[in-house]
């Protein structure tokens, strides 16, 4: 099993890059189609293969031999400073200084901290599979490679459209590179790594987004990469500050220690890895008030937007906020989190309404879909997270799948316009029922997002959170405005008979368009079936006790409900029996199909209709600067206030590093470990008594360190509880039928080398007490 | 059973006229007269209606329009031509630009007489429309036996009706028209 | 597919699906015959038949079969199929969310079958439908929110079964819920989508294109619809046992539907920034106040 999983992971982050390198070989049309698909396919199928071997399975970790994590430690230092100088030489090129400032300070602080302060510290657990990296790496593995092979056609019209040096080798090779990243991002627990890996996606989306090198483009790029980099920042600052006083850099380690710490009631000096980390997720979840460049990311190519918003990139930031999720909740990181994903959901709902663009509107969708991903993940709740992993998992299915059908249906009638959308159903069928499903999925029962909104809404409900509860009201109200008129658009029917312009979209198009209305269709229908197999599982792994959402019956019938609304729009002809009439122009219509009327002075005028997009409500401008406020008082006042309660506590801060070194040193002769924050509480204590009373305690109770008496003493303090427990409740028979309690007991006793098999615990430390 | 006259929707258009038919209509339509009395309500929407109400001539300009109006009714349809103007062209008969009543477009059903036309002679000319349309409802849904209570159309189905109506011994098409005559 | 009860509790909920699906059409019917006559009355006219909607229906359906397109058609049924199973899910005391839920969803499809249309004066009802929904949207999860922040649980069946009325805890919700029902039941001065009489509205708005039995099949939609937004009302008032729930809960309805009666006369139509603006307005204040004050008390 184990070398399935680490075989498996590295497949999944290698095989990519693999693609890539070939594909920057391969230059020839055919050539590219070929290895692409296959390599698209081979991807596809090794992540299903994962999620087969190992779904519901529990949390797996991981530890390569030393000799492999030292190579891949130098590894990514190689790609951390190669990013750092290539972004560097962009910017001195491009005169954008901010960017040149932002690497070199992250590129510092990663070199001085891989030279200085993780030396000699090594990750015991590199690599995890857990049901959430599971579900991740299903959407990277699916979503994604459909995707790539969907740029495969695209990418011909847009050549067709914008001659010019033919640059598409190095476009696909970076969004196989750019899959790969994402894997690692989900797979690596070493955060050191993830930071790498968590850089190269930044690299590659600016790469993308500045692929057509208009200046638009490389605007744009520079201000994705200048956000993204502050995101970097955060994250490195995070790292250092985790590796210095913690002493650890695995994820779980600093999930597990926060808790410890919080539960020893250190809450406050925890919070400051925390918010930064989360304000890395916030960057690349393109949260308010990072939100313009997933805007400014509309410039590129259709496939780098489906890629950017539904599978990778963003999904990342996302991800992470999920996995720190179990730390948030009733705390300030918690409040920062809720707050700035809510107040993002909720002004980016508003700013959608004022959209024309078809991809502006998606993008600001996507934007406030991640705020209310977030803001569940601060909820922090049981039923929140269910709710927020369903969200992730939907948005990921409609909005590739509608990304998809915008890029074609813009090569095909001219414009990404919502107004130019009129008619779709008529001009490309096939491609409005796509579209449709897309847009159902986004927004109304009975699909998973709404069923999603309803888990989030009861959650949010039960914890009692009247601010979210009546953010998550006007936003869904704001949700239904922009999604409905955009879906009526391309459903009305002139029977105009207008040209059916489908048969020029490539097959590679259909392919993975039609995939994702599967996937959109399958997660909906199957979604009880993806609560009781993934999402409860991962879960069951991080909270004691989870409770469902939503009733699974009330989920069936809305999976129900999904699969009969799907087959009305994938089945239906548009045919009627009924005799067709024009529709009613106040008696003075002329043509019906092109909706001409007579007017006054007996010429010939179409009418027109647009849609209403409120903007005297609903400004874009003026909800933009709103929310960044909002959200950028959240985050600095946080900061403000983190750091000063850390200033407050100076002393313990200090007192950690040694702590940690002290507490890893320690040899726990007790049943049960005493946790990082039990033990920082007592610390300061008994250094001062050890380095006062060294050679009493040597003499009398044989302790020559540091660690030694603080594990006598928490032994002490440990057993003395126990043995009460032992002497009031223990009676002969409970003892022999509780079997567990003995395997457990006898374990931990083997484990401090005693040889008695059935030695009372009691009689034990009545022995060292003495 | 046809039931189309217990819910004569209807709906009006002012061709080319003096507008004096058109402000008795609209007047007759209102809660004074309680045309919903007998289920009349004016739709204003040629999908909906059952009863097309025209007062005025026509002319080039609208000829289109009243077509295209009649054209969009549903089946079973009745067309009522309110006022001397719309019967024949009325006074303005003569004049260059008219081309006469609405029969000239449209087949009519019932002329209603008067310049202008009063309430009374409309309720009146609208109880024989819905005769009338049950007839054509009876048609279209292929009834052949006449339910029991109507021993003629525009007959004792209504209190009202009977008040305006009862003298009516000739096809109230027939008499419709004759009175259409005399306005002219 | 079980309605998520369990033993003697599922019959309850059968017995509220059939009655629903057989009495509330009826019950729709004479309630808006009703509301015609008092509407009457109130202009010091004599007013139609009591069964004058059900004599428009029953002329719709004979009349020709025609449309604009097959689309519109469908969309209308599957409003009409959507409008039945709110009114299920909510009758048979399941999920109050889930009956919000699909009742959404039928009217987004009614949005749908006035845009497939493509006629001008249909495309501004669906719009003003849309503007609507937006309006009330709010206010309904709001209510939703309240009724569980109350009863601790969204189930219809608990909420009517709990020990006082639930508008006890909710009475500004009640209030601001009132405010959107008039939204609800397309009365003026909310009525701007398409009005629930056949009187003029932009043409009339949404229902432009809808003839014959598609427009019955509207009508009769909106005759279950009316009642289970009564049944809304009545749930605010309903509580565990007595024969004296049932009836002031009846007698609360009644008001309730006498009062808009009384709105819809006496109140010209609003422009829909008006109805925006106030009804987020009320949905913020009264939603907003009263779910603070659960919260807190």
């Amino acid at each position: 099993m184990e070398e399935i999983g680490i075989g498996i992971i590295g497949f999944l982050i290698l095989f990519p890059v693999l693609i890539a390198l070939i594909l920057l070989i391969a230059r020839k049309d055919r050539a590219r189609s070929v290895v692409t698909v296959i390599g698209a396919l081979i991807t596809a199928f090794a992540s299903i293969f994962l999620a087969v071997e190992f779904l519901g399975t529990g949390t797996h970790y991981y530890a390569l031999g030393p000799g492999l994590t030292e190579v891949i430690n130098w590894v990514t230092l190689a790609i951390d400073v190669f990013i750092c100088v290539y972004i560097v030489v962009k910017g001195l090129c491009h005169h954008n200084y901010k960017a040149v400032l932002l690497a070199l300070a992250q590129g510092t602080i990663v070199v001085w901290a891989e030279f200085g302060l993780f030396r000699g510290m090594e990750a015991t657990s590199t690599l995890y599979i857990d049901d959430l990296s599971i579900i991740m790496a299903l959407i990277i593995g699916i979503i994604g490679c459909g995707i790539c092979v969907y740029g495969l056609g695209y990418m011909r019209d847009h050549e067709r459209h914008n001659p010019g040096k033919d640059r598409r080798p190095t476009f696909f090779a970076i969004m196989f590179v750019f899959l790969g990243a994402m894997f690692g991002i989900v797979f690596f627990n070493d955060l050191n790594w993830m930071l790498t890996v968590w850089e190269i996606t930044t690299v590659c989306s600016f790469v993308l987004i500045g692929y057509t090198r208009t200046e638009e483009a490389i605007r744009n790029s520079f201000r994705q990469i200048v956000l993204n980099l502050i995101g970097g920042l955060c994250f490195a600052i995070a790292l250092v500050w985790i590796g210095n006083f913690y002493g650890v850099i695995e994820l779980d380690q600093f999930i597990s220690m926060s808790l410890d710490m919080s539960a020893a009631g250190y809450t406050q000096i925890t919070y400051l890895p925390l918010i930064l980390l989360c304000i890395a997720g916030f960057t690349k979840a393109a949260q308010m008030p990072f939100q313009s460049w997933l805007l400014g990311a509309m410039v590129a190519p259709t496939p780098t937007s489906a890629l950017l918003h539904s599978s990778t990139m963003v999904k990342a930031g996302v991800f992470l906020i999920i996995k720190l999720a179990p730390c948030l909740g009733f705390n300030i990181p918690g409040f920062v989190v809720m707050l700035v994903g809510g107040a993002t959901f909720l002004f980016c709902s508003f700013a959608a309404i004022s959209q024309t663009n078809a991809k502006r509107v998606l993008a600001y969708s996507t934007i406030s879909n991640l705020g209310l991903i977030i803001a569940c993940a601060g909820v922090g709740t049981d039923g929140a997270l269910w709710a927020a992993i369903f969200l992730l998992i939907f948005h990921a299915c409609a909005k590739s799948l509608l990304f998809l059908c915008v890029g074609t249906a813009e090569h095909h009638i001219g414009s990404r316009d919502i107004e130019s959308m009129d008619d779709l159903f008529e001009r490309m069928p096939r491609l409005a029922r796509f579209m449709s499903i897309g847009i159902l999925g986004m927004f109304i029962a009975p699909f998973g997002m709404l069923v999603s909104k309803w888990a989030a809404l009861a959650s949010f409900a039960s914890s009692e959170n009247v601010l979210l509860l009546l953010i998550l009201a006007f936003g869904s109200a704001a949700t239904f405005m922009f999604w409905a008129k955009w879906l009526g658009k391309i459903l009305s029917v002139a029977n105009s008979g207008a040209a059916d312009v489908e048969g020029r979209v490539y097959r590679s198009e259909w392919s993975a368009i039609g995939l994702m209305t599967v996937l959109t269709v399958v997660a909906c229908i199957g979604f009880p079936l993806i609560s009781q197999g993934a999402v409860v599982p991962y879960l069951a792994t991080v909270f004691e006790e989870v409770t469902q959402g939503i009733a699974n019956s009330d989920l069936w019938i809305m999976a129900i409900i999904a699969l009969v609304i799907a087959i009305i729009f994938l089945g239906f002809s548009g045919a009627t029996r009924k005799k067709i009439v024009p529709v009613y122009m106040s008696g003075a219509g002329i043509d019906a199909q092109e909706r001409t009327f007579k007017d006054s002075f007996s010429r010939e005028l179409p009418a027109t209709q647009r849609n209403m997009y409120l903007t005297d409500y609903f400004n874009e401008h003026r909800v933009t600067i709103v929310g960044i406020a909002v959200c950028l008082t959240l985050m600095l006042g946080s900061l403000a206030f983190v750091g000063q309660s850390v200033a407050a506590e100076r002393d313990v801060v200090e007192a950690m590093p040694d702590a940690r070194q002290v507490y890893e040193e320690t040899e726990w002769s007790s049943s049960d470990e005493a946790t990082y924050g039990e033990y920082l509480q007592n610390y300061e204590y008994y250094k001062e008594f050890y380095e006062e009373n060294t050679e009493m305690l040597e003499e009398y109770y044989g302790l020559t360190s540091l660690p030694e008496v603080m594990d006598y003493v928490y032994e002490q303090t440990y057993a003395t509880d126990y043995s009460s427990y032992y002497d009031e409740d223990y009676d002969e028979e409970s003892y022999d039928e509780d079997s567990s309690y003995d395997d457990e007991y006898a374990y931990d006793y083997e484990d401090s080398g005693s040889d008695e098999e059935t030695g009372a615990y009691g009689a034990d430390t009545e022995e060292e007490g003495e | 059973m046809p039931h189309a006259s217990k819910s004569p929707w209807i709906i009006h258009y002012d061709g080319s006229s003096c507008n004096g038919c058109d402000i008795e209509v609209l007047a007759a339509l209102t809660p004074l007269y309680d045309a919903e009395r007998f289920g009349v309500i004016n739709t204003g929407n040629p999908k909906h209606a059952d009863i097309f109400v025209v007062t005025g001539s026509v002319n080039d300009q609208n000829e289109s329009v009243v077509r295209q109006i009649y054209d969009q009714m549903l089946e079973p349809k009745v067309v009522v031509a309110c006022g001397a103007c719309a019967c024949g062209g009325g006074v303005y008969h003569t004049c260059y630009n008219v081309n006469g009543g609405i029969d000239t477009v449209i087949p009519v059903d019932v002329y209603v007489p008067g310049c202008a036309i009063r309430p009374e002679a409309l309720i009146d000319g609208i109880v024989t429309a819905i005769g009338i349309l049950d007839e054509k409802s009876k048609e279209l849904n292929g009834i052949s036996t006449k339910p029991r209570g109507y021993a003629d159309a525009g007959e004792g189905v209504y209190a009202p009706q009977a008040d305006v109506a009862d003298k009516t011994e000739e096809p109230a098409e027939a008499k419709a028209a004759a009175q259409g005559g005399d306005g002219r | 597919m079980s309605l998520s009860f369990s033993g003697s509790f599922s019959l309850f909920a059968l017995i509220g699906i059939v009655a629903f699906l057989i009495i509330a059409p009826i019950l729709g019917c004479l309630l808006d015959g009703i509301d015609r006559k008092i509407t009457a009355g109130m202009q010091g006219r004599v007013g139609p038949k009591l069964l004058q909607p059900y004599y428009d229906v029953r002329k719709l359906i004979q009349k020709e079969n025609a449309t604009v397109n097959g689309a519109q058609d469908l969309y209308v049924i599957v409003y009409f199929i959507f409008i039945l199973l709110a009114g299920c899910a909510f009758f048979s005391g399941s999920n109050f969310l889930l009956c919000v839920f699909i009742l959404t969803l039928g009217t987004l499809f009614l949005i749908l079958a006035g845009y497939a249309s493509r006629s001008p004066y249909a495309e501004i009802g669906a719009q003003r439908e849309i503007l609507q929904v937006m309006s009330y949207e709010p206010m309904v999860l709001l209510v939703a929110i309240g009724l569980y922040l109350a009863c601790g649980t969204f189930e219809v069946s608990g909420i009517v079964t709990s020990d006082v009325p639930v508008i006890r805890s909710l009475p500004l919700i009640f209030i601001g819920f009132l405010y959107i029902l008039t939204i609800k039941l397309r009365k003026s001065p909310f009525d701007i989508s398409t009005s629930h009489h056949a009187h003029q509205e932009i043409v009339r708005g949404l229902t432009t294109e809808f003839s014959g039995r598609t427009l019955a099949l509207v009508e009769i939609s909106h005759w279950y619809e009316n009642i289970m937004f009564l049944g809304w009302v009545a749930m605010f008032v309903l509580w565990s046992g007595t024969a004296w729930a049932i009836l002031i809960a009846v007698v609360v309805v009644i008001v309730v539907y006498f009062l808009e009666i009384l709105i819809d006369n006496n109140f010209a139509r609003v422009k829909w920034q008006t109805m925006l603006k106030t009804s987020w307005m009320v949905a913020l204040i009264c939603g907003g106040l009263n779910i603070v004050y659960l919260v807190v008390f």
